[in-house]
């Protein structure tokens, strides 16, 4: 396989030009919907809004101080996770169950109830084979909605936050929550779902189908005996059996209305457990760039709502700038670690970038695109197996996980922390230039600093312990798939992954282990629930301050120079963290593969 | 205490709009408007049953069907119960070892020279249903000893089934192998 | 006037040094440098390696010795150092409060029984006067307490308060009735009611502050701490998470050694933000110093941040902007007359007039036409200003030359039968309409024309103004003076608005008006009625010769009284956060370099790949390792002198600035350690 560069860069292009434009659009609708404006959809949704009001009794003029939203979001949360640890241990004796698979262990369930409600969507299960239809629609696509609009809720409260002066509150959770899922996400899946269901994407509740297979074929299994053990020959040689396959079973079921919410909440749980690898989920290279579009526009767009919201489009768009910036580096880079391939088999005599674990229909600028766009945002669908890229191909995913993923980021918990980064960035430079430093008018003090550093740098401590706890825990290190180095990236990439609320995972890791199912569940906590709350606290804080008019002598916020230092915060923090881990990971990896073995 | 009612009571709420009304209605919609995508874009033989998806690989091993690419699903390739890769790393000897085998393979069948990596590497999901055109046009000579046909049929054969870029510069040319061989059986290139 | 200030010494001044020398190493208790986190974990760190070194040294086993000790020396070196530059910043003051503290002896005072002068008095120490209690102070006697005058008028030299030896008048009455505790007065007598009870007075809090001993962390420090502290404990997590990581690339490859224990320690000293922990207090302590030198006291660190943020100036018209009194620029003469006639008529009757004013239409006509003052004529005859007339002049030869207000002088001319030419009026108008007072010129029953006086401003104010603009600073003026005039004013001085007729009353509205709007505002005054406006103000200046209620209202004394001096406040504010900002950069921007240093040190035995990350192509890992703790000890002292000093203050816009500072900083803070840690490492192995 050899890369058309001249179409993957039209690719990228198109991709880039094609999320700018909807930045504007979609971001001004956002502001209307959470300023509770008329929409165009109001007509429609409306009616359904004001019954869900009157029958909780939620009015929506109700404001809430910081700590009563903070404590609406937790409860929220902590309700839905154990409806949804029931549903997952329950599953066998639920309806809509044609495959008849049985209830999740315990270990399972909560590391995946804590992974859909925290946007994760880690999954140390297989979609085809663990989950019923039951399990995907009502707890795994359901949260895929509920747990991106707590995202945007956070930051649209953060956001008014900002731009409120001397105020109290920060808006009302349940509305929020709310009007983030009837009039953004669900308008948008629904038409993402029908236009992906038009290239191949399956959607129905049908059993599995089986199909003959064209040319007949056999394998090798071990031998069991009765107790289901392996039985060994003389040598301690497992026994090994000849079956003969005849046919292909082809799996079902509710894919597209479920793959359309996966990448437009930057969830990333596939139905499949190749996720969007799978032609099922994503059948051709124009399926992958509508995914590509939808996974990018959420995020995206919401600096624009920020930036309509606190009154400065301008602010908005710097911090777009920044994000577009880290995107292009990060795709740039990628692309060309791909590009350069793998001398190793190279020297094989096979030619072209290296093809373990891609897919031929999206060719290397898809393949690159998505592993670039999915960790970017807190996505963590795939349809590369980041597992199987080259080193320093593999690495760049990786590291836009571990600055924090605020390169667009997930679903407004990537433009909160990108925010938090903002606050810290300001700081310092609005010391450089003699002031004591403000954003957007508002005095950076002890609260904000405080919380700034807790959204910024919880992950990053969360990787750190549970990474160096992992390698010093036998049970974990033998959960690696590679020896060497490669093994130390799969462990800091599922922390990273699970810390960071992205999902993806370099996936020959078993993940399904009662260490990783806690320890994981422990990193998609703290790392979800810590900046939340410090967002709202900070937020609280912020709304309560004095608005400072500019002037001259303010610290140009929206300006090249600041965006550039903002970009360069983002990455001297994350390679301050983790630059002795990457060096004993991919980096080292990728030397030892020019040096060859 | 209100909170956890209101929590329940919008999970509830939410669940039965997100939950049952979004993918009934999604599924309603496809099923009258795309019912062969929805149903898992199927190709039916001959007799009207299905023999395979247009979207899913199938195993070919024997010399006289195109190959498609290596599979590592779990238990035997193409496997579309347990889709996935193998997950190797780079520097995986066990991934060198792999590829080298399937090198050898290649060679034994009379092909030289560098050899395309999407014909001994293993796709993300185990079931790629697609080759390059290069790695089609380079197993022409072996179909064509194989099933003694002259190998500019077998040549047209492949070029007929290249499937272009999208839109022009979306995706990478490709050759769909189970349509392929399903047209190799079906005699279209026959005299 | 010249003035006996205390030549700023230089900053490694050999007595200072000293002092600050033995004063770093009492600061190393911990429960002392538990206000600094950062450098107690440096602190803790240097006890580890120091057991570590002497384990090694009776066991044998581990790192050599000779590493383990001098790694720790290095570590020692580097509390030691930050606890010096503290010391040393400290150190001016503390010498300054010596000296004042010799002053604050014990003095006689004579205590009234009654408050007038000539009451009986016995005689008190000065410990037992109190708030109210009425003292008389005589020539060549100390004033005991700090107080108000409340009776007669004195010379006063304050030297021992503000280094200024040139006597000051301190009367009963009015803006110039405190005094200080410990001045002395020269000549005369006064009645001084006391205000302040003994360890209150001026000096005691003086002392108290340039001691440092009252200094409490700004909120701009402690929210600078956090990102340090929070940056301290991520990088113990790194190194914590990094021993893990060796062994397990040390069973994978079967290789190597795991990190040990001193590497680790080396590696999270280096990498924590010691530059900026090390210096910080210093900064902000010779900030205070550099306003001292200046004369200028701030009574709390935030105030002087507080200046660094102002957006808006009051200035006050007389003295700041202009200098105090007005000046003659031009004769206008009306039809029939030459100027040279008007500069004659003028020139005579201001003979007699001894004011500035006077004395500048003398000179102007000096200056314009040679017009010498003649000796005063034996039958002249002076006519003295005075509230009724509102017109002075001379009498000579039978001929009267007056000057005065425009209809003043109208009045006499038509009593003696003279006119007035209309075209008078539009002169009148018209100076002052261009910010000037009009002075009619007459001789007998003639109008002659006007004089143009004129207010001055002072040299370089428009400059300095331009540069406030540039800085975001937007100043305003306030005056007594008509709208007209001050308009004109306003706009020669090119000042942003100014505030005409202002009444107490009027500055602290504006004062309010702005602050609400969300700005800063800075003020100087020294009525007292300007003290509710000075209460009011972010920044407030009081002019130590101002009342006792002025000087309390303020969170800043100017000793020297020089109102222009707000414009060095504000520059001194914006050098104490840009030194904690560009500080706080060069210092995490240098932990690249030491990445690149110590991690190819510390893993090249297991990857020998990791090599080519060796940039620097450092010798050996032990000196590789050395070389980083070393430059990070060695940059605090090397950077205390910037400390002291403090980044310098450009005025111009904030981007440029940010620009320039990020080039500076920034990009100099990523690189220099660079060069820094390969020449340490060449000199070690060339004394190796």
């Amino acid at each position: 396989m050899h890369a058309n560069i001249i179409f993957d860069i039209s690719q990228i292009l198109a991709l880039l030009i094609g999320v700018t434009l909807l930045v504007r659009p979609l971001g001004g609708y956002m502001k209307r919907v959470y300023q509770g404006e008329g929409v165009f959809l109001g007509p429609v949704l409306g009616p359904l809004e004001g019954a869900l009001y009157r029958m909780s009794g939620v009015r929506k003029d109700e404001e809430m101080d910081w700590k009563h939203y903070a404590g609406a979001m937790l409860t929220f949360n902590l309700v839905t996770m154990a409806l949804m640890f029931a549903i997952l241990m329950l599953q066998g004796s639920l309806p809509l169950n044609p495959q008849k698979f049985p209830g999740f262990s315990w270990d399972l369930a909560l590391n995946t109830a804590v992974s859909f409600t925290t946007n994760t969507n880690w999954q140390n299960y297989s979609g085809e084979s663990a989950a019923s239809y039951f399990t995907q629609v009502m707890a795994l696509m359901v949260h895929q909605f509920l747990s991106a609009a707590t995202g945007m809720a956070i930051v649209i409260a953060f956001v008014r936050g900002l731009a409120r002066r001397t105020a109290e509150t920060l808006g009302n959770f349940w509305v929020d929550m709310t009007r983030g899922v009837l009039y953004i996400l669900l308008p948008i899946a629904f038409v993402a779902a029908l236009v992906l269901v038009s290239q191949g994407v399956i959607q129905n509740f049908s059993p599995y189908k089986s199909v003959p297979l064209i040319q007949p074929t056999s394998y090798e299994r071990p031998k069991l005996d009765a107790n289901s053990n392996p039985i060994k020959n003389a040598d301690g040689k497992p026994v090994t059996e000849t079956v003969a396959l005849q046919e292909q079973t082809l799996p079902m079921g509710p894919v597209a209305s479920l793959e359309a919410i996966k990448e437009l909440g930057t969830n990333g749980g596939g139905f499949f457990n190749a996720n969007s690898a799978h032609p099922y989920e994503n059948p051709t290279p124009l399926s992958n760039f509508l995914e590509l579009l939808l996974i990018l526009m959420i995020p995206a767009a919401l600096t624009n709502t920020f930036g309509r919201m606190a009154g400065e489009t301008r602010q908005g768009w710097a911090v777009y700038t920044a994000m577009l910036l880290l995107f292009v580096i990060a795709v740039g880079a990628l692309y060309w670690a791909e590009y350069s391939g793998n001398p190793l088999v190279q020297k094989l005599g096979v030619g072209g970038y290296s093809m373990e674990g891609k897919e031929v229909r999206f060719g290397l600028g898809g393949s690159a695109l998505f592993s670039a766009s999915t960790t970017a945002t807190s996505c963590g669908a795939v349809n590369t197996m980041h597992d199987s890229l080259t080193p320093l191909g593999g690495m760049v995913p990786m590291v836009l996980i571990l600055l924090g993923e605020v390169v667009f980021g997930g679903v407004g918990s990537g433009l909160y922390t990108m925010l938090a980064f903002v606050i810290i960035a300001v700081f310092a430079a609005g010391l450089m230039i003699g002031r004591t430093p403000e954003y957007l008018g508002k005095k950076i003090e002890v609260t904000e600093m405080w919380m700034s550093v807790i959204t910024v740098l919880t992950a990053g401590a969360v990787i750190l312990a549970l990474v160096a706890i992992a390698l010093i825990t036998p049970a974990a290190v033998r959960s690696m798939a590679n020896p060497g180095p490669h093994g130390l990236s799969e462990v800091l990439y599922a922390f990273a992954s699970q810390a960071n609320n992205n999902g993806s995972a370099f996936a020959g890791l078993n993940g399904n282990t009662l260490f990783y199912n806690l320890t994981g569940s422990l990193a998609m906590l703290l790392g979800r629930f810590a900046p939340a709350v410090s967002v709202l606290a900070m937020a609280g804080s912020l709304a309560g301050k004095k608005y400072v008019p500019p002037s001259v002598g303010t610290l140009p916020t929206d300006q090249l120079p600041f965006i550039f230092w903002l970009v360069a915060v983002v990455l001297i923090v994350g390679a301050l963290t983790f630059f002795p881990a990457l060096a004993l990971g991919p980096i080292v990896e990728h030397m030892i593969m020019q040096g060859g073995v | 205490m209100r909170e956890i009612r209101n929590s329940v009571f919008f999970f509830l709420a939410l669940a039965l709009v997100t939950g049952v009304a979004y993918p009934a209605a999604v599924t309603v919609l496809s099923q009258l408007i795309f019912p062969e995508q929805a149903n898992g874009s199927l190709i039916y033989g001959g007799a009207g049953a299905p023999v395979g998806s247009s979207l899913i690989g199938q195993p070919f091993s024997n010399a006289r069907y195109f190959w498609p690419r290596p599979s590592a699903t779990a238990d035997f390739p193409y496997n579309a119960l347990a889709s996935g890769g193998s997950n190797l790393g780079p520097t995986n000897k066990e991934l060198l070892g792999q590829v080298a085998a399937r090198r050898e393979t290649l060679r034994g069948y009379g092909i030289q020279g560098i050899v395309p990596a999407d014909l001994v590497m293993a796709s993300a999901s185990g079931l790629d249903p697609h080759i390059s055109p290069e790695a089609a046009l380079l197993q022409v000579p072996r179909i064509s000893g194989e099933r003694k046909l002259s190998e500019k049929k077998v040549r047209s054969l492949v070029l007929k089934h290249i499937e272009d870029s999208q839109l022009g510069f979306l995706g990478a040319p490709r050759v769909n192998v189970l349509k392929l061989n399903l047209a190799l059986d079906s005699g279209e290139n026959r005299d | 006037m010249a003035k006996r200030r205390t030549k700023s010494k230089g900053i490694f001044d050999p007595k200072l040094v000293k002092a600050a020398l033995i004063d770093s190493f009492t600061k190393l208790d911990p429960r002392a440098l538990w206000r600094n986190p950062v450098m107690l974990a440096v602190e803790i760190g240097s006890v580890v390696t120091t057991v570590n070194f002497v384990i090694n040294l009776i066991t044998g086993k581990g790192e050599p010795a000779w590493f383990t000790g001098i790694v720790s020396a290095w570590l020692w070196l580097t509390v030691l150092f930050a606890t010096f530059a503290e010391s040393l910043a400290e150190g001016r003051g503390k010498a300054r409060a010596e000296s004042m503290k010799k002053t604050r002896k014990e003095i006689m005072a004579k205590k009234l029984k009654k408050p007038e002068p000539g009451a009986e008095y016995e005689l008190v120490p000065s410990t037992q006067l109190r708030k109210g209690d009425v003292i008389l102070v005589e020539a060549k006697e100390l004033i005991a307490g700090d107080g108000e005058v409340i009776a007669g008028a004195a010379l006063v030299n304050e030297a021992a308060v503000t280094g200024e030896s040139a006597p000051v008048v301190r009367e009963s009455g009015g803006d110039r009735s405190a005094v200080t505790a410990g001045t002395l007065v020269i000549a005369n007598s006064v009645v001084v009611r006391i205000t302040a009870n003994p360890g209150e007075t001026f000096l005691d809090r003086m002392i108290s502050l340039v001691e440092g001993a009252k200094r409490r962390k700004t909120p701009n420090e402690m929210a600078l701490e956090v990102l340090l502290l929070a940056l301290t404990v991520v990088f113990f997590l790194v190194v914590v998470n990094l021993s893990p990581l060796s062994l397990y690339s040390v069973k994978a490859m079967g290789k190597g050694q795991p990190v040990t224990l001193v590497v680790l320690v080396a590696l999270f000293v280096c990498l924590i933000p010691t530059t900026i922990a090390a210096l910080l207090p210093a900064i902000g302590i010779a900030g205070m110093d550099r306003l001292f030198q200046k004369n200028v006291i701030a009574l709390s660190g935030r105030a002087i941040e507080a200046a660094g943020d102002v957006n808006v100036l009051l200035l006050d018209k007389t003295g700041t902007i202009t200098l105090g009194n007005r000046q003659a620029v031009a004769f206008l003469p009306l039809a029939g007359c030459s100027e040279k006639e008007l500069a004659e008529a003028a020139l005579m009757a201001s003979l007699t007039d001894e004011t500035p004013e006077g004395r500048s239409i003398v000179v102007l006509a000096k200056q314009r036409y040679d017009l010498r003052m003649r000796e005063l004529p034996l039958n002249a005859e002076s006519i003295p200003f005075s509230a009724e007339t509102r017109i002075s002049g001379v009498n000579i030869d039978g001929h009267a030359f007056l000057k005065g207000a425009g209809d003043s002088i109208a009045g006499v001319v038509r009593s003696l039968g003279g006119t007035v030419p209309p075209e008078l009026e539009g002169h009148v108008t018209d100076i002052a309409k261009s910010g000037g007072t009009p002075l009619v010129v007459s001789r007998d029953a003639e109008v002659l024309g006007v004089i143009n006086l004129k207010d001055v401003l002072k040299g370089g104010i428009k400059e300095r103004f331009l540069q406030l603009r540039s800085m975001g600073i937007k100043t305003v003026m306030i005056t007594g003076d008509n709208p007209l005039t001050a308009a004109a004013i306003a706009t020669e001085a090119q000042v942003d608005d100014f505030l005409a007729q202002a009444k107490p009353e009027d500055k602290l509205r504006l004062i309010r008006e702005n602050q609400d709007r969300g700005y800063m505002v800075a003020m100087t005054g020294d009525g007292t009625n300007d003290a509710p406006a000075l209460a009011q103000a972010d920044v407030a200046v009081a002019m130590n010769t101002g009342t006792q209620p002025a000087r309390e209202a303020a969170n800043i004394i100017d000793l020297d009284s020089n109102p222009t001096k707000l414009l060095d406040i504000v520059e001194i504010g914006k050098q104490i956060l840009m030194t904690r900002g560009t500080l706080t950069t060069f210092s995490i921007a240098n932990d690249v370099a030491k990445y690149f240093a110590i991690i190819p040190a510390a893993f090249a035995p297991i990857y020998p790949q990791l090599g080519i990350l060796n940039v620097m192509r450092l010798a050996n890992p032990f000196s590789a390792i050395l070389s980083a703790v070393i430059f990070n000890a060695i940059i605090i002292p090397l950077l205390i002198p910037l400390a002291l000093k403090g980044t310098r203050y450009r005025p111009m816009p904030a981007e440029r600035l940010l620009v320039y500072n990020l080039l500076i900083y920034g990009v100099g803070g990523l690189l220099t350690p660079f060069v820094g840690i390969k020449l340490i490492d060449l000199l070690i192995n060339l004394l190796v």
